[in-house]
């Protein structure tokens, strides 16, 4: 059936003005590390772009890694019911 | 001024009660003026003991009001105030009562001034809130509901054996700093990790909370981790060891977070990580620590209630909570959209909403006290939890590919539920001197300064420009039907299956033994049966007398072998 309504992000080119506002604060936000001045707590905060780059590497490693656990953690989604349900048929077996 | 006596959690045992009785309009006026009226009371209540009364030789004190408490106690009426309106549609008796009693447990543990009184709302807020769970009324709601309460009445029997302990080293029962220097010290640390969710004593809750009903799930997120964090900052303020398992909480959850598929689960590990942030202050135990934990678990009774509140709308309207199943609901759900998207800014801690004002008093605690490597894994577990709370959440299900689902937006009470949650999420956000004149502590912080708020934005934008990059380049994990393993995986398959297999030799075994016994038991037999036969030949043609002279002969052997033990 056709949706016979156009939605706000149906149209590309939104999601283009969404995506070219986010890349124009970032670097909005990256150049006033040479404007404002911090209270600097602890040295690595005086790197410049220690958060930007931080925020940016952390999560690519985060989802990296999550993505890497999924080859050895990941089951079926009823992995647990099929033993549960089995466990319960045998006892019905053995009664 | 009888009034001052009635403890917090009275008026909601009451309103059960009443709840129980009633049907229809009068039962919804009912159940929402109980905590107006409990909040109003005890606005007027004064610090101090209010009620105490001897039993044997120990004091009780079952009301006891000061800073620490009455910050918990008031946004436990806060969110006992969101989640009843959320659930004013319900007509569920069983789910209303237990709703009704479960916040009154968290008032009273919150409340209790001696560890027995602790200890019986510690195992009420068990009790109560399991019904929550199986009110969902399936197989799977109620084999988790069981494994959640046998964990949750384990914590409170470990409970109450360090209180024994405790009362015969102090003398006392009175509740207060404790510290690990003891044995009851350590087993009330134990029974309090359990309730908050420590590493490896964490699955109940991602395990139950996703299991329980739309607005039993919103219940269950405001009170019983709170409780915990709160028994934690009474009892082990400033113990090292927290700071490192808190920071543990705040990093593992999030792995697990990005690769979860149901909604509601992804938030049941992103509330573990955001217990470690409190943990992590209460570790610390520094003033501005202490007010960070305190302001912080606060903020995410309300953030979090509203983020759970906004996906049990999507699994209320659409019957799904998949992420692989959700997509392009913003569509057909504005509402609902904009009322999460202020839940997952409040979450991922974005200037002006009201994790930002909470968790910046932890974080920059870390850094004041030289927790240089502790403060590296939260601002990872920061970038982290807007990664899968900010974006995952609301992306998966209002955005990404257009699932074709037409859900409308939930009806009028559940969205005046999450719209007063998102209000006090801005207003704290924009307005945190309410909130921190609260505190237990002066500290005169003051988080809008531009290094906080410019750390905090930079950290967030990119840690979203990381995300459209990863996207683009389709390295995004996709959503996928699927269970991932974690700890539970030792009790709730390793453990039976060894089990099982243990039992299947022991089995085996008893059964040779046994075959053998008969064996040996038959042999025996007929060996006696010849030999009787034979007597019978001597003695008697009569089968009778043979067998009598045979067992006269076993007394006597017998007495005469008695006769030489004495």
């Amino acid at each position: 059936m056709k949706d016979e309504k156009t939605y706000l992000f149906d149209n590309p080119e939104n999601i283009k003005r969404v995506l070219y506002i986010l890349y124009g604060c970032c670097a909005v936000l990256l150049a006033l590390d040479f404007v404002i001045h911090r209270h600097i707590t602890h040295s690595w905060e005086n790197l410049w772009g220690f958060y930007p780059l931080y925020g940016f590497v952390g999560c690519v490693i985060l989802v990296f890694v999550a993505t890497w656990l999924r080859t050895f953690l990941m089951r079926d989604e009823d992995y647990y019911e099929k033993q549960e349900t089995k466990k319960t048929g045998d006892h019905y077996v053995d009664d | 001024m009888w009034m001052i006596e009635i403890p917090a959690f009275v008026p909601f045992f009451i309103g059960a009660l009443i709840t129980a009785l009633t049907r229809g309009t009068l039962r919804s006026a009912i159940m929402i003026s109980v905590p107006i009226i409990s909040v109003l009371h005890l606005w007027m209540i004064p610090e101090g003991i209010h009620l105490q009364f001897s039993l044997f030789e120990y004091q009780l004190t079952p009301y006891r009001v000061d800073k620490l408490s009455l910050m918990f106690g008031y946004v436990f009426h806060i969110a006992a105030f969101i989640g009843i309106i959320y659930s004013l549609h319900l007509r569920d008796t069983m789910q209303q009562v237990s709703a009704m009693l479960y916040a009154g447990s968290g008032l009273g543990a919150v409340f209790a001034g001696d560890l027995l009184t602790l200890f019986i709302f510690w195992e009420l807020l068990a009790f109560t809130s399991v019904f929550l769970i199986w009110a969902r009324r399936t197989q799977r709601s109620y084999v988790a509901g069981m494994r959640y309460l046998i964990i949750q009445v384990l914590s409170g029997v470990i409970l109450l054996a360090g209180t024994l302990f405790y009362a015969a080293e102090n003398n006392t029962l009175a509740f207060g700093y404790i510290g690990l220097d003891s044995i009851a010290g350590w087993l009330i640390f134990i029974a309090f990790g359990i309730k908050c969710a420590f590493p490896i004593a964490h699955n109940w809750l991602t395990d139950a909370y996703p299991e329980a009903t739309v607005t039993g799930t919103v219940f269950l997120s405001a009170f019983t981790t709170k409780v915990a964090v709160y028994a934690l900052a009474r009892a082990y303020p400033g113990t090292e060891l927290l700071v490192y398992i808190g920071a543990a909480m705040t990093c593992f959850p999030i792995f697990f977070a990005v690769i979860e598929n149901d909604l509601r689960r992804v938030l049941a590990y992103s509330l573990i990580n955001q217990v470690g942030f409190m943990v992590v202050g209460i570790g610390i135990g520094t003033a501005l620590a202490i007010n960070g934990a305190v302001s912080h678990a606060f903020n995410d009774v309300i953030f979090k209630g509203l983020l759970f509140m906004s996906m049990g709308s999507v699994l209320q309207m659409t019957g799904k909570i998949n992420g692989s199943d959700l997509g392009g609901l913003y569509k057909t759900m504005p509402k609902t959209t904009i009322l999460c998207i202020v839940g997952a800014a409040s979450i991922s801690a974005f200037p002006l909403f009201s994790g930002f004002v909470s968790k910046s008093m932890v974080m920059a605690a870390a850094l004041e006290e030289g927790f240089d490597w502790i403060w590296l894994m939260l601002l990872f577990a920061s970038a982290g939890v807007f990664h899968h709370a900010g974006i995952k959440i609301p992306y998966f299900a209002f955005f990404a590919h257009d699932s074709g689902i037409r859900a409308n937006d939930p009806p009028k009470n559940m969205l005046l539920a999450m719209a007063l949650a998102a209000s006090l999420c801005i207003a704290i956000g924009i307005y945190p001197q309410a909130l921190y004149a609260l505190l237990p502590y002066d500290t005169g912080y003051n988080p809008y300064d531009a290094t906080h708020v410019l750390a905090q934005t930079q950290l967030l934008f990119f840690s979203a420009l990381a995300f459209v990059w990863l996207n683009l380049k389709r390295m995004y994990p996709p959503e996928l039907r699927s269970t991932n393993l974690d700890f539970e995986w030792f009790y709730r398959r390793a453990f039976p299956s060894v089990l099982k297999n243990i039992f299947t030799l022991i089995w085996q075994a008893d059964r040779t033994l046994r075959q053998e016994f008969k064996l040996k038991l038959a042999i025996y037999l007929t060996y006696i049966a010849e030999k009787n036969n034979r007597i019978s030949g001597l003695l008697s043609r009569n089968y009778p007398s043979g067998n009598m002279a045979l067992w006269v002969a076993v007394v006597l052997a017998s007495y005469l072998f008695l006769s030489f033990i004495q």
